[in-house]
């Protein structure tokens, strides 16, 4: 397909524009551009198709089944979009005096308390943008905590080996030393091994439960507690929280902080990569180090934002975080309620184990006794044995007109494939679903070759990544 | 009670049935007993979605909107052409995943290719990445990005933006890095300052262009400085000012980074907005985040793909460039297609409209006395002027009259405003504000 600067032609474009009403300030020429801006020249027609050229070859939500693995492509209610793009919300500055902008404040009060109960903490901040932002403010929490009480020593930071790679990044980002726990072959944390890697240099450890295998550390207080007794602190990983709402809390679980993945777990899109939202809630032994500013209540029950929290950690993102993020959320927390949320986590729950038991026969799956709301298939044999890879059969469902799962994580398991439903899907989908996995593995068996060249219904077939990584090309340029 | 759940009870009942099992309950069976909740959330019942437009229509009512808008200092309110807003709600886009199944995901992938290659006209630079989380991450990363082991100061003039310097002392705070600033001098970097603290251990230098109070910075005496001490040079930049001002590659930047919240983006208190940051090809591999690449697919045809992914954290974990995963791309897709309606012409003439009515407004204002401009630099469209008596009563004023006025400084500019103004601020509503303040200040 041609690019926007391959379409239109000079001298087209938009008239959006008013002449100037007043007197034309000129450009001092030290300070003016000399290099041609090179900008598409199109008509509105040519934009308006192009866009919808582009639309029809993405795939969302929308489009059909997207069983994403730690994802939760769950189905964005659209309320929550209509209400992100009240006037009331869309078009308030941010530097606005206080009592212009109480309705916001209010949002972020509202959330804040919902969602601190949803997960058992004391306070949340909204200012991380994403999830892995949140990991980084997190544990920035943690480093202020312990320097606060000038135990300088602790500089290490405990990831299962079953982690998402944001957390080892985030936490090298916020100046700790990684340590790699390992699982037992139940899938769990290793707690003999993670016993003798605590210490006195144990800042915290990290921990996403339901774990990425989709199973829940059942030794979690006993985990918690150890790194309570070696002097570190406990941080959740959000990103699977849609298995327990209204079943269990990480604050009860002894988790000291968290972050949440609003664009997973409470149902608001993903943008094609984003804007997210990461939230992170603490306990009261970590609230005085929050990013500033912080939504307080008056007593006239007016609200206010504190810029006066000496020990705060500091900004981590210019202004509140992602708010009309926080809108959406808010929205989908008013519409399901209390019965709802934990509706949507047993359903959840209830979509993984029966898609686990009806494929089961067919498939490996290492773990196959109960999942949360994921669970992970290993096709290391299938590859051994003929040459198919987890790859091979993802692309094969793009033909399906389906979205394959997550490939190739938890990196413990070789050759997997990460499912997670989530409650948003009807039975007849999951059975069609279960039917074209099966359909897909039959062929695999029986004519492995063929599987190497799917797919062969999509706007391109496989692109070459080899060659795109070895001559990058990122932009285009005007011949 | 609201619900997106199309599975009935009754259904469900037949699922767990299907399974062996004889309730919802023992779908938790490996929750211990000890961390399961015994009791309801404390939260409100769920709603219809009638009742939940009324609350947040509420909510939304209790903030104030403002007709005429007279501040930025990090937020700007301009123009956002209709096409962008249509194409923008389209479902596919919004409700999309990031692309990693490229043969679906095209047309996001190539909408970021179109994003970079716009970001790097604007900037004048080779490479772009997908977007960053906002202006403020954009020059913290890029600070991150230039730390080499025997460079590990870095340098910030005290004219950016404080509310991304804060985030940069958040993000440095662990890793040690120093950070040392250089005052202002009549609105301005300080140059004698920046001279006398630039040595072979500084890793690099960030300026804003312009910059926080609205003046233009001698860009390159400040290259000059700063390549003479071996620094990496990072200019934080207005991208709408980008259509007629000076690039940060005629500068001489290494890394252009900024907010790009006025291409298109509504103000949303706050955020989402978007960080761009663009590089000289030579800091291609140390760029953070997605970055979309040109390649082939099977039979020939044009396809694009993430790519140089070894420098991301699914791949190198602890060894990544950066934590990022999810990004601002709905948003960095807002802006292409707002540049795309405008085209040359248009962004041209966005930045000559807010020039000239900043510049418009600022004369107007030192019409009356106690109003004064506080710098006498070059401006584009955002100035500090003095405040005849109380900065509050005159706000207030304004406010009252549904216009939104400068910004209060503080510190050491205390009892000044921050002005700004865009092409939504037509020559009718900047005559009225000004026979308001005249009425006040008479008084």
């Amino acid at each position: 397909m041609k690019l926007i600067f391959e379409k239109g032609n000079k001298g087209r474009g938009c008239e959006l524009l008013p002449p100037c009403d007043v007197p034309i300030t000129e450009v001092n020429p030290n300070f003016k551009r000399n290099i041609e801006l090179h900008l598409p020249e199109v008509s509105e027609t040519e934009l308006s198709r192009h866009y919808t050229e582009l639309m029809k070859r993405t795939f969302g939500v929308n489009d059909g089944f997207y069983p994403l693995g730690s994802c939760t492509m769950k189905y964005n209610p659209k309320i929550n979009d209509e209400m992100a793009k009240l006037p009331g919300f869309s078009e308030i500055h941010p530097l606005q005096p206080e009592d212009t902008i109480q309705g916001c404040l209010e949002v972020m009060a509202l959330a804040e308390e919902y969602l601190c109960e949803i997960t058992g903490m004391d306070r949340m901040s909204f200012q991380p943008a994403a999830g892995a932002h949140g990991e980084f403010t997190g544990l920035h929490l943690i480093r202020a905590y312990h320097k606060s009480r000038g135990d300088k020593k602790r500089d290490k930071i405990l990831v299962p080996d079953s982690a998402h790679g944001t957390n080892p990044a985030s936490a090298t980002m916020a100046g700790f030393k990684v340590i790699n726990v390992p699982s037992t072959k139940e899938g769990l944390v290793d707690l003999e091994a993670l016993k003798k890697l605590v210490g006195e240099d144990t800042a915290g450890f990290m921990l996403t439960n339901p774990n990425t295998l989709g199973l829940f550390e059942e030794n979690i207080l006993e985990i918690t507690d150890t790194i309570h007794q070696a002097g570190g602190l406990n941080y959740y990983d959000g990103a699977n929280l849609n298995a327990i709402m209204g079943i269990a809390r990480p604050g009860d679980m002894g988790f000291d902080v968290v972050h949440l993945n609003l664009h997973k777990t409470f149902s608001t899109p993903h943008g094609g990569g984003g804007p997210g939202s990461g939230p992170v809630g603490c306990k009261d032994l970590l609230a005085k180090f929050l990013p500033s500013p912080q939504v307080m209540k008056n007593s006239d029950g007016s609200f206010r934002l504190e810029y006066n929290n000496e020990q705060s950690i500091g900004r981590v993102k210019a202004f509140y975080g992602n708010f009309l993020i926080l809108v959406r959320a808010l929205t989908y927390i008013l519409t399901l309620g209390r019965e709802g949320l934990k509706n949507a986590s047993e359903s959840a729950v209830l979509n993984a184990n029966y898609m686990m038991h009806q494929l089961k026969e067919t498939f490996s799956i290492p773990f196959p006794k109960a999942c949360m709301h994921e669970f992970v298939i290993s096709l290391e044999k299938l590859k051994k044995e003929k040459g198919v890879s987890a790859l091979d059969i993802a692309k094969v469902m793009l033909d399906y007109g389906i979205h394959p799962p997550t490939m190739y994580f938890p990196l413990i398991i070789q050759e997997a494939l990460m499912v997670e439903p989530t409650e948003t899907e009807a039975k007849e989908t999951l059975d069609e679903v279960i039917a074209i996995y099966k359909q897909i593995y039959e062929e695999a068996v029986n004519n492995p070759e063929s599987l190497h060249n799917y797919p062969l219904k999509t706007f391109i077939g496989r692109p070459d990544e080899v060659m795109a990584a070895r001559n990058p090309i990122l932009r285009y340029r005007a011949e | 009670m609201g619900t997106y759940v199309p599975n009935t009870l009754q259904e469900q009942e037949g699922m767990l049935h299907s399974i062996g099992l004889n309730g919802r309950e023992e779908l938790f069976n490996s929750i211990p007993k000890e961390v399961r909740l015994d009791r309801s959330l404390k939260l409100p019942s769920g709603r219809s979605e009638m009742e939940v437009r009324n609350i947040m229509t509420n909510l939304a009512e209790k903030n104030r909107v403002f007709k005429t808008i007279f501040r930025g200092a990090g937020a700007y309110r301009h123009y956002i052409p209709s096409i962008v807003k249509q194409i923008t709600s389209k479902e596919e886009f919004i409700t999309a995943y990031t692309p990693y199944q490229a043969e679906i995901s095209q047309g996001i992938l190539q909408s970021i290719f179109e994003f970079q290659t716009m970001i790097c006209e604007l900037t004048g630079m080779d490479v772009s990445n997908a977007s960053v989380y906002d202006g403020a991450t954009a020059a913290a990363e890029a600070i991150i990005m230039c730390i080499e082991r025997k460079r590990r100061k870095v340098v910030v003039s005290e004219t950016v933006n404080p509310e991304v310097i804060f985030t940069i002392k958040t993000y440095c705070s662990g890793l040690d890095i120093e950070i040392l600033t250089v005052a202002a001098k009549e609105g301005k970097t300080d140059l004698s300052k920046l001279e006398a603290i630039l040595d072979q251990e500084i890793a690099s230098v960030l300026i804003q262009q312009p910059n926080y109070f609205g003046q233009l910075e001698d860009g390159e005496a400040i290259n000059t400085l700063v390549k003479s001490c071996g620094a990496k040079y990072i200019i934080s930049c207005n991208p709408i000012s980008l259509g007629i001002l000076k690039t940060p590659a005629e500068y001489g930047a290494d890394i252009a980074v900024g907010e790009g919240q006025p291409l298109g983006i509504p103000l949303s208190f706050g955020g989402p907005y978007l960080g761009f940051m663009a590089a000289k090809e030579a800091m291609m591999r140390k760029l953070p985040g997605r970055i979309v690449g040109e390649t082939k697919d099977s039979q020939g045809r044009r396809a694009f793909v993430l790519t140089l992914q070894a420098r991301e954290q699914h791949i190198r974990r602890e060894k990544a460039s950066s934590n990022i995963c999810s990004n601002q791309a709905l948003c960095a897709m807002t802006a292409a297609v707002y540049l795309d309606a405008m085209g040359k012409r248009g962004l041209e003439q966005a930045a000559i409209l807010s020039m000239s009515k900043a510049h418009y407004l600022a004369d107007r204002l030192c019409e009356i006395e106690g109003f004064e401009l506080v710098y006498k630099g070059e401006y584009f469209n955002e100035f500090v002027t003095s405040c005849p008596g109380s900065v509050d009563k005159i706000l207030q004023v304004l406010e009252e009259r549904g216009i939104l006025g400068g910004y209060p400084l503080t510190g050491e500019l205390d009892g000044k405003l921050l002005w700004c103004a865009t092409e939504l601020n037509s020559k009718e509503e900047i005559d009225n504000m000004i026979d308001i303040l005249k009425e006040v200040v008479g008084r």
